[in-house]
């Protein structure tokens, strides 16, 4: 599928390139565009950016495929991201993870048929005092339960 | 006792009553002041880097060259991943505009005229609201081109965020400034340093933010005031962010050499259930562990923590109590040193990958004594034939904890039989096409 730009975008890419001395710098920045516009990084997102920041593909494809954060594959419109690292395990966080896995039937990485959701197993997140905790696309939501973590997908479940 | 980083202060993010408790007069008292004075003054202030070493960081700062054509730059260093450290989020929240002020002194100080703020990619909602602090800074005159006249002087400096993408190697500071350069985040070998060659081989000095957000205290009320809190070697507060298995987690500011019994005991609120501690990591997860039974009189800063035999690191207290599965808790602190290996040296690629492997056996009941001892022998080998540290924190772990915890481990293995470890080829960090396992 084709991809290109949207206005905005390019306006933004103008303000980033300002922030460095370098094309090449903005990479990271300008794949975030890319990833917000296209939900993913497909290979005409990882083409355009090459395009756009006059670097090779081959610099594009190592930079994404070093990041977990850069989805080389479509992920859910709830992209959930559960913490299983030392303080979170302590207080539970596999508990988390495990439920997360059963109550929408996904492994690490799987989408639901619906791409409602996706489950991503994290290290740490940073939130290791309000541990255990998941995060929903970009929110945190820590001092999770058992109860507090079905409570959240059905809720996202009832949205569209 | 005073705070310093986080004080309590209500709505103190926000300029105006940052402002009107001091804020950004430090920086008009450093511009009266050269450079070298400023240098001179957080050298004896005897700051030292919070960002795991503990490296002086006005000696740090003299690294930079008084005279050069190039550029020179401040990294800030805010990636923040070491499991059981959850601190500088709590700078960008609750007192950003100190850390802004930090990083004029600093930018100052080193003569750099552009600072980036590395913050992990994840910390969205932080990086916004540093982002928000960062525009009201500018808005003001205090950041940029304005600085000139607000401050009636020549200097001026840039102060950009750059969001990482989920790479705790990032942390590493010349991995930091490869991905801020727009590569792959591998760290580089050392020498040349980053006060000689740094991001696009112009000087750089790199410094944590907790680090930096110390400054402007220390210009306020003098090296004298900030050298006589706490530890001498270590003076100053230090935030500890306590988690795993106590009442009360949560980041506490305490002065360097508070003992880590009364972080535990009296600050976080004690050992859930009132149970016994088994075991305490003191500086985030790439720290020695200490046993439970011996934590009396550990004092936490860098000199105390060396002669108990572990390190400050981040000031990441993760506690854990009698019924903790160690074996466990060691098995997956493995798994993330080997998700995170960039992968550039063999002896990290390779040997995180058998640490978790033989580990994994033991947790599955499958392992024997000499697997024990394969640990030790495959963690001593990654230690210090690496480009960079990860190697050591990968090892650490394994090493101090098998050591220390030997007759925990022995109970889980059968001491009669030894196992081969298949191998199996690590393929490079999340690249999409995994090489094929060796077929045995
Ligand atoms: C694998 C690895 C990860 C690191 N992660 C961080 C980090 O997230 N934040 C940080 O400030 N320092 C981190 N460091 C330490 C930095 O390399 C560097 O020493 C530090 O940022 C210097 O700042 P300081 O002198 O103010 O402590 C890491 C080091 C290694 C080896
Ligand atoms: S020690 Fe590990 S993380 Fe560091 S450069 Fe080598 S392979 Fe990469
Ligand atoms: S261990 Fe889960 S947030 Fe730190």
């Amino acid at each position: 599928m084709e991809f290109r730009f949207s206005q905005d975008n390019l306006d933004k890419i103008k303000d980033i390139l300002k922030k460095y001395p370098t094309k090449k710098a903005a990479i990271m920045p300008v794949l975030y565009l890319g990833q917000d516009q296209n939900g993913w990084i497909s290979k005409e997102v990882m083409t355009t950016v090459a395009s756009e920041l006059e670097i090779t593909e081959e610099e594009v494809f190592g930079v994404v495929t070093f990041y977990t954060m850069f989805y080389k594959k479509p992920v859910g419109k709830n992209h959930l991201q559960v913490c299983t690292n030392v303080s979170c395990m302590l207080r539970g966080g596999y508990d988390i993870y495990n439920q997360v896995k059963e109550n929408l039937g996904l492994e690490n990485w799987g989408v639901t048929e619906d791409s409602k959701f996706s489950l991503e197993e994290v290290e740490c997140m940073g939130s290791c005092g309000t541990a255990p905790m998941m995060a929903v696309n970009e929110d945190y939501i820590e001092n999770l339960t058992k109860e507090k973590v079905n409570e959240i997908i059905e809720s996202l479940k009832s949205k569209n | 006792m005073e705070k310093i980083v986080l004080p309590d202060i209500e709505n103190l993010h926000k300029i105006n009553i940052y402002k009107e408790n001091g804020g950004y007069t430090s920086i008009i008292k450093a511009l009266s002041q050269s450079s070298d004075d400023i240098i001179d003054q957080v050298k004896k202030s005897g700051l030292r880097g919070r960002g795991g070493a503990a490296f002086l960081a006005g000696l740090k700062w003299s690294f930079m060259p008084k005279t050069t054509d190039k550029p020179k730059y401040l990294c800030v260093n805010g990636d923040e991943s070491e499991p059981g450290s959850f601190k500088d989020r709590q700078v960008f929240e609750f007192n950003p505009h100190q850390l802004i002020e930090g990083i004029l002194i600093t930018c100052y100080a080193i003569g750099a005229k552009t600072a980036y703020v590395y913050i992990r990619g994840e910390y969205h909602k932080w990086i916004k609201l540093f982002q928000n602090a960062l525009d009201e800074a500018y808005a003001a005159g205090f950041v940029g081109k304005k600085m000139k006249g607000s401050f009636n002087t020549d200097f001026t400096c840039e102060i950009y965020v750059h969001k990482g993408a989920g790479a705790y190697i990032c942390g590493e500071e010349s991995s930091l400034m490869n991905s801020i350069e727009g590569h792959r985040g591998y760290p580089r070998i050392k020498p040349p340093f980053p006060a000689q060659n740094g991001l696009w081989g112009c000087p750089t000095t790199i410094n944590n933010v907790e680090t930096i957000a110390n400054v402007p205290k220390i210009i306020e009320k003098g090296w004298q005031w900030y050298s006589k809190i706490g530890e001498p070697k270590h003076p100053g507060t230090i935030l500890f962010g306590v988690s795993g298995h106590v009442n009360k987690p949560g980041v506490y500011e305490l002065p360097s050499g508070t003992l880590l019994t009364d972080i535990i005991y009296s600050y976080a609120g004690g050992v859930q259930g009132n149970k016994k501690i088994l075991c305490v990591i003191p500086g985030g997860s790439s720290m020695p562990p200490l046993r439970g039974d011996q934590l009396d009189g550990v004092k936490m800063d860098a000199e105390s923590l060396k002669a108990a035999g572990s390190s400050i690191g981040t000031g990441g207290i993760i506690v854990m109590d009698e019924d903790t599965d160690l074996v466990k808790v060691l098995a997956r602190i493995s798994k993330f040193y080997y998700h995170e290996s960039c992968g550039q040296c063999t002896p990290c690629r390779e040997g995180t990958s058998w640490l978790v492997r033989i580990l994994n056996r033991i947790v599955e009941g499958k392992g024997s004594s000499h697997d024990l001892d394969m640990l030790i022998n495959v963690a001593t080998n990654i230690e210090g034939n690496t480009i960079c540290a990860l190697g050591e924190a990968a090892a650490w772990p394994v090493r101090f904890m098998v050591t220390r915890f030997r007759d925990y481990f022995e109970e889980r293995v059968n001491k009669e039989i030894t196992l081969p470890v298949k191998n199996k080829v690590h393929s490079m960090r999340n690249t999409e096409f995994p090489l094929a396992d060796i077929k045995d």
